[in-house]
């Protein structure tokens, strides 16, 4: 029987070294360009550049702010850009580059805060009335934030202490505390495990520190509606505090006689107290508060004594030791 | 795919976080607090590149791929390197360059202290990562050495849960992986017959 042996590998099929050796680059590069490509997508997927949100609705006849006793400042503002894209808002996210896009959705309207508690005249007020209530001033302000940065705000808001006068505090009322809205559904931080904080949102103020005639409460910033990764509708803000203390979207408002519970403090009293003013002198327990990091610029600025309202709030802390009621 | 392209490949892939940081940076695209993004991104790498090296050996033994050793000094020095990153960050732009105020800021804040600390460990490891030093050392002094890393694992998730405010998952999920990492060693190290110990110089 005649075995046919097998044919050599004829030579026109021998791929030439030059041709396979092409082969080897061409693998090697698309096997590197797939592979960076596959860890760059990674990168970004993991930590993605902040995104920017656009500007909302314009408010029309706000108030210039008094020159004088710290309604406004003439350091330069830091940009809406900014104020907008970091936030620390955990009902959404405990990533301050990725609320504003997470708070896009959020639904303010319609809106009503609940003044209550221990008061003569108790109401629940519509955002429009709260918004008609007086005119809307701008009230440009420091924000010192807890974790060691800083911005300049130019606010739109009015005088909490304008809507205190009109439910008429009873004699008992010593404190006030606030709300912010419980929403999982919209607040998606609401829900779920890990961000450590109870729900809602609480914050609280003596009632001389909420009648103060700094103290407001916020419906915009650059002369435009609150973007809603910045508390909107309405919000708290009090410029001498750490930022925690200027609480977000707020549905209730409740005058008491005792100090109420605020968030931080809950989650941990020894780190957050109920006062909470900016202070160079007193240290969080896992960081100086001596300097802070302003927003947009390069190096460091030295805190001020309540972020430089001593002026205007001194007055409201003589006697304390702010050792002890930080 | 040989050796040797492979760890080209793996050289690359590691710099491309660090070239994507960069051109945002140039952009600016880092956000409103680009300090801040930039020292999380490199402690972040830093606690990734540790748990990837320390990964190759429960891989490399359950799944018998014994290649895998080839690539662990080069992930090791990645995670030296972005740790050198992360702490030339923190001495800019969160000290600018005030070593008084970082002196103050080692003792006031445990976490900066343990940061540091888990850090310099990892220094000897980096100038023993040689093959010129492997035979100095002799390899099983070497590799005692190397153990180091288990303490620089811990101390960095460590810094890494003590700096968040309140929300934990990120860095316990570190915590997990790392346990898991650890764990399998405890484990492997009770099971008989024990494998050799293989030379930590990755034959060519």
């Amino acid at each position: 029987m005649l075995i046919k042996k097998p044919d050599d590998i004829k030579s026109s099929e021998i791929t030439d070294k030059e041709t396979y050796l092409n082969r080897r680059n061409f693998m090697r590069g698309a096997a590197l360009l797939a592979t960076t490509a596959a860890t760059t997508w990674l990168y970004r997927e993991l930590n993605p550049p902040p995104p920017v949100t656009r500007p909302g609705e314009k408010i029309a006849d706000i108030v210039k702010p008094a020159p004088a006793g710290g309604f406004s400042t003439d350091e330069a503002k830091t940009s809406f850009k900014d104020i907008t894209n970091y936030n620390n808002f955990y009902e959404f996210s405990t990533d301050k580059q990725e609320v504003s896009e997470l708070a896009q959705g959020f639904v303010t309207k319609p809106w009503s805060v609940a003044v209550e508690g221990l008061v003569n005249k108790p109401k629940v007020y519509d955002l429009d009335d709260l918004l008609k209530l007086v005119p809307q001033e701008e009230r440009i302000y420091r924000l010192r934030c807890v974790e060691r940065w800083s911005m300049v705000i130019p606010w739109v808001g009015f005088s909490l202490a304008e809507l205190l006068k009109r439910v008429e505090p009873t004699a008992q009322a010593r404190y006030v505390a606030f709300e912010t809205l419980y929403d999982p559904k919209q607040f998606p931080g609401q829900s779920g495990l890990g961000t450590g904080l109870d729900w809602p949102y609480v914050e609280g103020l003596r009632l001389d520190e909420a009648m103060h005639p700094l103290t407001i409460l916020a419906t915009g910033l650059y002369g435009e509606k609150l973007p809603p990764q910045d508390g909107a509708p309405i919000r708290l803000v009090v410029p001498w505090k750490y930022g925690f203390k200027s609480i977000k979207s707020i549905v209730k408002i409740k005058l008491v006689e005792q100090m109420p519970p605020t968030a931080w403090n809950l989650y941990a009293p020894r780190e957050y107290g109920f006062y909470s003013n900016v202070n160079p002198n007193v240290s969080h327990p896992r960081w100086s508060q001596a300097k802070e990091q302003r927003i947009g610029e390069y190096g460091l600025r030295d805190t001020m004594m309540f972020n430089g309202y001593a002026e205007q709030v001194a007055q409201l802390y003589q006697g304390m030791d702010l050792r002890v009621n930080f | 795919m040989d050796t040797k392209f492979s760890k080209v490949l793996l050289f690359i892939n590691s710099l491309v976080p660090l070239a994507l940081l960069s051109w945002d940076a140039y952009h600016k695209k880092l956000g409103a607090n680009p300090y801040e993004f930039v020292t999380r991104t490199t402690g972040m790498l830093t606690l990734v590149f540790l748990m990837i090296s320390l990964a190759v050996t429960p891989l490399r033994k359950i799944s018998g791929w014994n290649f895998l050793v080839k690539f662990r000094r080069m992930l090791g020095l990645y995670a030296f390197f972005y740790g050198f990153l992360h702490l030339m960050t923190y001495i800019w732009f969160d000290r600018f360059f005030n070593f008084k105020s970082m002196a103050g800021d080692i003792i006031q804040r445990p976490f900066i202290a343990i940061g540091m600390a888990s850090f310099f460990l990892l220094v000897p490891l980096a100038i023993t990562s040689t093959n010129g030093m492997v035979k100095r050392l002799g390899g099983k002094r070497w590799n005692r050495l190397h153990k180091l890393v288990y303490l620089t694992a811990i101390g960095g998730v460590l810094h890494y849960y003590m700096i968040v405010k309140s929300d934990t998952r990120v860095p316990l999920t570190f915590a997990f992986v790392l346990a898991l990492l650890l764990g399998y060693r405890i484990y492997a190290a009770n099971q008989t017959p024990k494998l050799p110990v293989r030379s930590p110089i990755p034959p060519r």
